[in-house]
Formats: structure tokens, sequence, C-alpha cells
């Protein structure tokens, strides 16, 4: 069904484009013939403060045969290069930290909407407080706060701890409505364990909510690692990352606009592709409108 | 109604207290010590034995956090002998590497950011109100679709990528608008709302394309009410089925959205007020940052949690005076 609209058959494609170049980084670099942390004083102009060379065969912000698409100002290192890597560590962490948001979300969310009393309460009060936290300036806080190395693992944490508050919020409520219908009280009446009825009889009801959740998430994951990256507490140089990239091309972007146009472009592109696809699984998963 | 308002006013404190003490705990166990970094170079022990005393903190935890409660109270005092200084209440602390008072700072660049913040948020709801009407009408026609395309790009499109595209695009290429720069109102209007004119855009893009599908959404929902098609039938003016029946009910959930947009907005403020060079609290705290100015940093993260907290309170209790159904499932 999905697949017979244009739009998110693009989508799709863009996606896999990035999570292939993603998976397979290291032989894409091979082929291309530079690796990301590697300087090329040749493709720059020492007596123009490093910009990239144009001209002989070379294009707009230094793009070439060589390198395909252009340079770093200011050090040489290969843009190609870079993206291919960025995505790697945008969708890794992306990835990750949709997961974890998941399985947290769904965990609590459940046990709050199905056991209810006390430990809703519990478990709400928490939500409620995590919501009401200013999760990004939070974020930048804490991160800015803790040392630079293995940032990416931080990054997954952070993200996710104020992240599954939201997905919890629509289990808890469905979770709610569905053990009141009768499969679950047939099932309770047959004897099924309480584990039995809330992973058998009432998580594969919840499938279309957490599909359309997750991807509606992913996106919203990429721009978060992506603007904590752009403020200088995501990923730190020389580890390659989209929105580092922005944030460096900002000193040289009205000289170069290439060093900006590049990443910045992949990056909406990939935000927008998810949001696309979410839209349409959402409208045919859910016709209603309802989530 | 009192019972429900205390209720919320009691639960606003709790969370207030709350996000203070976990803030303050994460600055304490995770930062680096504040007196290394003061003391710099050419630093002795006894030095910064000497400013951590100063400071309190050779305190244990729980004093020096009752400390910077007190100070939010009542004020507080910074250092020892002879130069002692005086933080007044809100005292939400003292920032060495700038010596100032925190709150001074704070005070100073917070009308800068409301301006930033109010022109954004009229601007959203303007566009998102009129984008949302002009669907729900030519639903499923070309107006509604071209605007379901913008408000996906606009939804997509990460704040500082815009931000620098735009700039890129009408300041240096097209040079239609300034470069920015900080020019007082009374000077010049028209180079201040010029400066303004970017950021205001950038800030209210996404708002405008959520706030767009929400009041579609809405408007669709309430046309297909009973009370619509009975005004309808007893053969009321179109314009006025619009504006005595559609409109408000439709409207309300968006503008109680809108209470809470605007309480968060200080986080989008930051990125955008970072690429602008806008002197608000966002550019404060990004500075603060880079430099690790922790007591700044603690203070806007604050600061930001009041907005989220206070604003969701108001807007709770502006709905639930609209609509008694939230006070009698609360209680």
């Amino acid at each position: 069904m999905i697949m017979r609209d244009p739009a998110a058959v693009a989508c799709l494609a863009y996606i896999a484009l990035i999570v292939l170049m993603a998976v397979c980084a290291p032989l894409i670099v091979r082929i291309s013939g530079w690796d990301p942390y590697e300087f090329d004083q040749s493709a720059i102009d020492p007596d123009l403060g490093g910009i990239p060379l144009t001209g002989g065969g070379r294009g707009w912000g230094g793009i070439s045969g060589e390198h395909w698409l252009g340079v770093e100002p200011g050090s040489g290192r290969d843009i190609f290069a870079r993206i291919v890597y960025g995505a790697r560590a945008s969708m890794l962490i992306a990835l990750a930290a949709t997961l974890l948001t998941t399985v947290l979300g769904v965990v609590f969310g459940l046990l709050a909407g199905y056991f209810g009393g006390r430990t809703d309460m519990v478990i709400s009060r928490v939500m409620e407080f995590l919501m009401a936290f200013p999760a990004l300036i939070f974020m930048i806080a804490v991160l800015s706060a803790l040392p630079a190395d293995d940032r990416q693992y931080l990054l997954v944490v952070v993200i996710s701890v104020f992240g599954w508050p939201y997905l919890a919020r629509l289990i808890r409520a469905q979770t709610m409505s569905l053990k009141q219908r009768e499969f679950v009280e047939a099932a309770r009446a047959s004897g099924a364990s309480r584990a039995q009825i809330v992973f058998v009889e009432i998580l594969p009801n919840l499938r279309s909510t957490i599909l359309v959740m997750v991807t509606m998430a992913v996106p919203g994951y990429i721009g978060t690692e992506a603007g904590l990256s752009f403020l200088g507490v995501g990923l730190v140089p020389p580890n390659p990352s989209w929105g580092q990239m922005i944030a460096s091309s900002v000193s040289w972007y009205s000289v170069v606009p290439a060093y900006f146009l590049v990443p910045g472009t992949f990056l909406a592109l990939l935000v927008l592709a998810f949001m696309v696809l979410g839209d349409r699984v959402r409208a045919a998963v859910d016709p209603g409108g309802l989530l | 109604m009192t019972r429900y308002v205390v209720h919320r006013v009691g639960g606003m404190i709790l969370v207030l207290f709350l996000v203070c003490l976990f803030t303050y705990m994460v600055f304490f166990l995770l930062s680096p010590d504040p007196a290394v970094q003061i003391c710099g170079k050419n630093c002795t022990p006894e030095r910064i034995d000497q400013i951590r005393e100063n400071l309190g903190l050779d305190q244990p935890f729980l004093t020096q956090f009752l400390g910077f409660l007190g100070g939010l109270f009542t004020g507080r005092e910074y250092g020892g002998g002879t130069s002692i200084i005086e933080c007044p209440a809100p005292c939400l602390g003292y920032s060495f590497q700038t010596s100032q008072i925190v709150t001074d700072m704070l005070v100073q660049r917070l009308p800068v950011t409301a301006v930033v913040a109010i022109g954004a948020a009229v601007l959203w709801l303007t566009a998102g109100v009129i984008g949302g009407l002009v669907s729900a009408v030519r639903e499923g026609r070309f107006a509604d679709r071209f605007i379901a395309a913008l408000t996906l790009g606009g939804m997509s499109i990460p704040n500082y990528v815009l931000a620098l595209g735009l700039q890129y695009v009408f300041v240096v290429q097209l040079q239609w608008l300034p470069f920015p720069q900080a020019v007082p109102f009374a000077d010049d209007p028209g180079q201040w709302f010029a400066n303004f004119i970017l950021p205001w855009t950038v800030l209210a893009i996404g708002y405008a394309s959520s706030y767009t599908r929400l009041t579609r959404a809405n408007v669709i929902d309430t046309l297909g009410e009973n009370f619509v098609r009975t005004a309808k039938a007893k053969g009321l003016q179109p314009s006025l089925v619009w504006r005595r029946h559609a409109l408000r009910p439709a409207l309300t959930p968006v503008v109680t959205i809108a209470g809470m947009d605007f309480a968060g907005l200080l986080g989008g403020a930051l990125i955008t007020e970072t690429v602008f060079g806008i002197n608000g609290v966002g550019k404060l705290a990004a500075d603060s940052i880079t430099k690790n100015d922790q007591p700044v940093i603690m203070a806007v993260t604050l600061l930001a949690a009041f907005f989220v907290v206070v604003g969701n309170m108001v807007v709770d209790l502006l709905y639930s005076a609209i609509d008694p159904r939230v006070r009698a499932g609360a209680s």
C-alpha cells in the first residue's frame, strides 16, 4: 500500500541510500580515495586563508573528480568522506536513541496502563516531571559539564531519558482502554498469567501506534543530535558529524557556501524523508487520525 | 475551583523544587572543580583551598544546596574577608568568569529574548491559523495540498540550517536586509525591525507548520459537528456560522498549546540567537557553555524550567476555567 505512493517510495530510497552509506562507510571511502581525517593541502589556497581552490577542473567549493563534494576550507579534508562518516554517526545515534526510548516508553506505558493504581501514579508523576523539564537546555547543560570523550553514548542516554514519556503517555492511554476489552477478559478467564496478557494480548494491538511513533521519532533525534553537535556539545571534532560540519561552516559560509550547503542539504533531506514517510505510515495505519 | 488551584500550585512548586535539586546535583557531581578554573594559571594548592572556602565549595552538598535555595529567596553574600559581593534576592549565583551577578546578567538580556519570542509567536499564530483555515476550507484541493507540502518542509528543516540559508540568501547575496547589528529601537526603528525579521521567521516556521496542521484538523472536525449542521440548517449566513459556531471551539486548543509552546521557547531561542548574534538569554547560555561558566548555565536552565512549569500551570488554570470537565477529572 505504501509502495504505491511515489513520495513514500522516494523517501524510502533516500533513507536506504543514507543507511547504505552509513553501513559501508569504510568501503565507500576507499573507493572515493580520501579518508575523513586526511588533510589535503594541495586542494586549498594558503594565500587566501585556506579557501578551496577553484578553476582547473575544480568547481564550486573545490568540487572535482578527486574530491566529489569539495573540501573543507582551512584543512582540505574531503567533504564526501566526512558526510559518509557523519551519516554513520547520525544514524547510529538516532537509531540507538529511538530503540532505547521505544523500549522504555513501551515498558513503562504498559506498566502504568495495565496495573494502574500506585504504579500508574508513580510513573505518571515521573513522566510529568520529565516533560516539564526544559529538555534541550538541560541536555546542553549536562553534556557541557561532562567530559567530551565517548559523547555518543551520553547523547543516546540523555536524548532517551527525556524522550520516552511522549511514547509512554500514548501507550498508557491505549493500554487502559485495551484492558477493558472482551478478549483480555477472555484471556484472564482462561487462566493466562499477567505477563501473558500484557505481552501476548495487549502488546500486539499497540503495533501501529509504536510504528508511527518510531518513524516520527527518528527524524526528531537526527535533528537533536545535529543540533547538539552544532552547539558544540554533541560529537566533537575530529569526529565527523553533519551538525558539527554545519557549525564549522558558519565562519566560512559567505566565502564558501558549498561547505554549508552540502551537509545542510543532506540533513534537511534526511529529516524530511523520515517526516514524509512517518506521515504516510500514519495515514495508512490510522486513517481516522487518532494518533 | 479553589481546591483545584491550590492543588496545581502545590504541584508546580514541587516540580520547580525537584528541577532545582536535580540540576544542582548534576552540576555538583559532574562538573569539573570551579575553583581550579577560577584560579587559572600560576595556581597553588593553598589558593585553590582559599577559593573553595570563599565560595563555600568545601561544604557538604546539602549545605551548598540549601545556601543556593536560601539565596533565591533572601539573597546571600559571596566571598570573604575584604571582598564581599552582595547578591540580593532572587540570587541565582555569581559568575566568576565575568565577575557579575547572574541575576543581573539575565535581567539585562531578558527583554531582548522577549522581543524575539513575542515577535515569533505573533508570526506563527497568524500564519498557522490562516494557513489552517485556508487548508480546511479548501480541503483536498490544490491549496490544501500545497500548504500540506509546505508544512512538512517547515517541520523538517532544522532551524539553524534555515537560519544560515536565509541569512546567506537575503543578507549576503541579495542584500535586502542589513547585516545584523545591535541597534536600539529609539535610534532607528526601521533598522531595528529589519534585524529581527529573519530571527522571527526562523523561530516561527516550525511552530507555524504544526499549528497549520492542528488548526486544519480542528476546523474540519468542528465543521462536521451536529451544532454546526443545525446552524447551517436553520439558515444562518455562512459567515456567521463560521464566526459564531465553528471558529471558537476549533481555535481554543490552538491557543492553549500556544501558551505552552511560548513558555518553552527559550530552547529554540538559544539556537536562533546564536546564529544571528542577538544578545539575549539564549546567546548568553550558548556563550556560557563555550566558556564553561556553570552558574550561568544553571541559572538559564532553572529560568527555562520556571517558564515551562508556570506556563503549563497558567494554561491549565485558564483551560479549567473554560472547561469544567478538566477540574472534575483532576480531583
